[in-house]
């Protein structure tokens, strides 16, 4: 039992550890280590292709996990409050958007921003004073928007969970002592939902972060890191992409500790330990 | 003039759910809608959408069979293989790990899922490319194995991708058994092993269906596994919708495969969450 849990393991982390240790390789070799280096670290930090499609990524997933983060709180808040038919509806949406494949969100989120922008910009064209009219198209926008939709969905989740657990009995004791609906929110249930709002943020940032396949679709002619990694690997495996690989993997390690040390704080307080 | 109070509590609520809500139709509904219209179009000469009412994408559906049946044969097996693994270790982080370490041990699992797929895929490219595993067979005088680019290849990225979304929501139903039960069954002179297929499996198949039906449907709209690690050769849907959308630019056609795909997650999901209340006896079931 616990030699193949111990294979589970080793299945997990030795591909992962084997991109890390080649990043470090002096050669070009993929099979053979021929000494330490940093020199592909180097090279991937000097690619100015390379460092845009990062500042991008990072600019979307900002964005996007703050936006997510707000209005996904906002939701949860907010859904409690609703009759039950409208309810339904709301968490039947909120369930679509997590389960739809990302494939179909990216693509759906194409066709119908394309037949927007199509319908738009001839008329903005048309009425524009000015000689060079405001054309709308895909990019960092459209990006957010795929992103958000399922980062929304994934925060509301996590904070509805964490008010379902804290009980209507401290709310009612607050408004007992008189506190208006306002103060209660304030210094009763904002400070204990605010972990599970953080470890959401944290979790929708690592989710666009590492987005592939919405991204594609919806990047017009911006290029996102994973995009860039994509197009890189289909050129041929080097040294360079597993530097920009151990990167993204340590980046995306912080996040979700981080949101796990978060969501782990929560459950000891609530359960007093 | 103050408010009304419930006119106030409604408008607390509409600004609360206010934009989630216009979140929701505008870039979820919408596009919805109009990926339908679009599945009824005809395709422009140049590429594109040419409005139009017929079902002739609809009919066209055989044209992409293979990628239909790639998929609908390799994701439940995908799902199937990464039970057969995730069982036995969720098994082991519910029931036999040490108390003290139980926590690091199941981050230890989930984490991988939450790190990128792209990289994660990326690494099996590298195994089992020409200068990976065949590489070293060859030095022991094997020769001319190929391991990329078939249907091996992409199951095993599939169980590498998915373990962990697999192992929790068993881990979770292993972890909430009544360990009392176990002590009785045992007390009555159970075996072990008839312990587990009468009481221990059964209660947690609540947990083994959502990892099936999760992975299941992730599976459904996978794009990066078979694309890395089928070459090409072997191609889900979701490769079919790219080509379709970003190479060759048939628009209606493309809709209507998307729109396919969606009926058949539906239709999985309703078919697992029907075999979950059966199982579980009651209508709660955590997808997620």
């Amino acid at each position: 039992m616990r030699a193949l849990m111990t294979a589970v393991y080793v299945f997990l982390y030795a591909p992962i550890a084997l991109v890390v240790l080649f990043s470090f390789n002096a050669g070009r070799s993929a099979s053979e280590f021929t000494g330490f280096s940093t020199q592909w670290y180097g090279k991937a930090l000097g690619n100015t292709f390379l460092v845009t499609a990062l500042q991008n990524s990072l600019i979307i997933a900002f964005t996007s996990a703050v936006l997510a983060a707000v209005f996904g709180t906002m939701a949860a808040l907010g859904i409690q409050r609703l009759g039950p038919r409208m309810r339904a509806v709301f968490d039947g949406l909120m369930a679509a958007a997590i389960v739809v494949p990302g494939v179909v969100i990216g693509i759906a989120t194409l066709v119908a921003l394309v037949a927007v922008f199509g319908a738009i910009n001839p008329a903005i064209a048309s009425l524009w004073p000015g000689e060079r009219p405001p054309q709308f198209g895909l990019g960092y926008g459209s990006i957010i928007a795929a992103h958000g939709l399922f980062t929304m969905a994934l925060v509301t989740m996590i904070v509805k969970a964490r008010i379902a657990s804290l009980g209507r009995d401290i709310v009612e004791a607050s408004a007992d002592l008189y506190a208006t609906p306002w103060t209660t929110f304030h210094q009763i249930v904002l400070p204990q939902i605010l972990p599970s709002v953080l470890a959401g943020f944290l979790l929708a940032f690592t989710f666009s972060f590492d987005d592939f396949i919405v991204a594609f679709f919806v990047a017009g002619s911006k290029t996102t890191l994973p995009i860039y990694v994509f197009a890189s690997i289909r050129r041929g495996v080097t040294p360079e992409i597993n530097a920009i690989a151990t990167m993204v993997l340590v980046a995306s390690l912080i996040l979700i500790l981080a949101a796990r040390v978060l969501m782990r704080e929560k459950k000891t307080k609530s359960t007093g330990e | 003039m103050p408010m009304a109070p419930k006119t106030k509590r409604n408008l607390v609520t509409a600004a609360l759910v206010g934009p989630s809500a216009l979140w929701l139709f505008v870039f979820l509904v919408l596009p919805f809608v109009a990926m339908v219209i679009f599945s009824f179009g005809e395709r422009a000469p140049e590429g594109g959408y040419l409005p139009a009412f017929t079902f002739a994408q609809y009919a066209n559906l055989p044209a992409r069979a293979a990628a239909f049946w790639n998929t609908l044969m390799l994701a439940p097996v995908g799902a199937l293989l990464c039970l057969l693994v995730a069982y036995p270790a969720a098994y082991y982080l519910a029931v036999k790990a040490d108390p003290r370490y139980r926590l690091m041990l199941v981050s230890l699992v989930v984490v991988p899922f939450w790190t990128s797929l792209l990289v994660r895929t990326y690494a099996w490219m590298y195994i089992l490319g020409s200068r990976g595993i065949p590489n070293l067979l060859s030095m022991i005088g094997i020769e001319d194995v190929r391991m990329l680019n078939t249907p091996g290849a992409v199951l095993l990225g599939i169980v590498y991708g998915y373990l962990p979304l697999m192992i929790m929501p068993i881990y979770v139903s292993l972890e909430k058994l009544d360990r009392r039960l176990l002590e009785a069954s045992a007390d009555l002179g159970a075996k072990p092993v008839s312990t587990f297929f009468s009481v221990t499996l059964p209660l947690s198949l609540p947990g083994v269906m959502t990892g099936v039906a999760l992975v299941t449907i992730l599976l459904l709209g996978e794009y990066l596994i078979p694309q890395l690690l089928g070459g090409g050769k072997v191609f889900f849907i979701g490769n079919a919708l790219v080509d379709l959308f970003l190479q060759s630019r048939n628009w209606p056609f493309g809709s209507a495969i998307a729109v396919t795909l969606v009926l058949v997650v539906v239709l999985v999901l309703m078919v697992a969450m029907r075999i979950a209340w059966r199982v579980s006896g009651s209508r709660q079931v955590d997808l997620v």
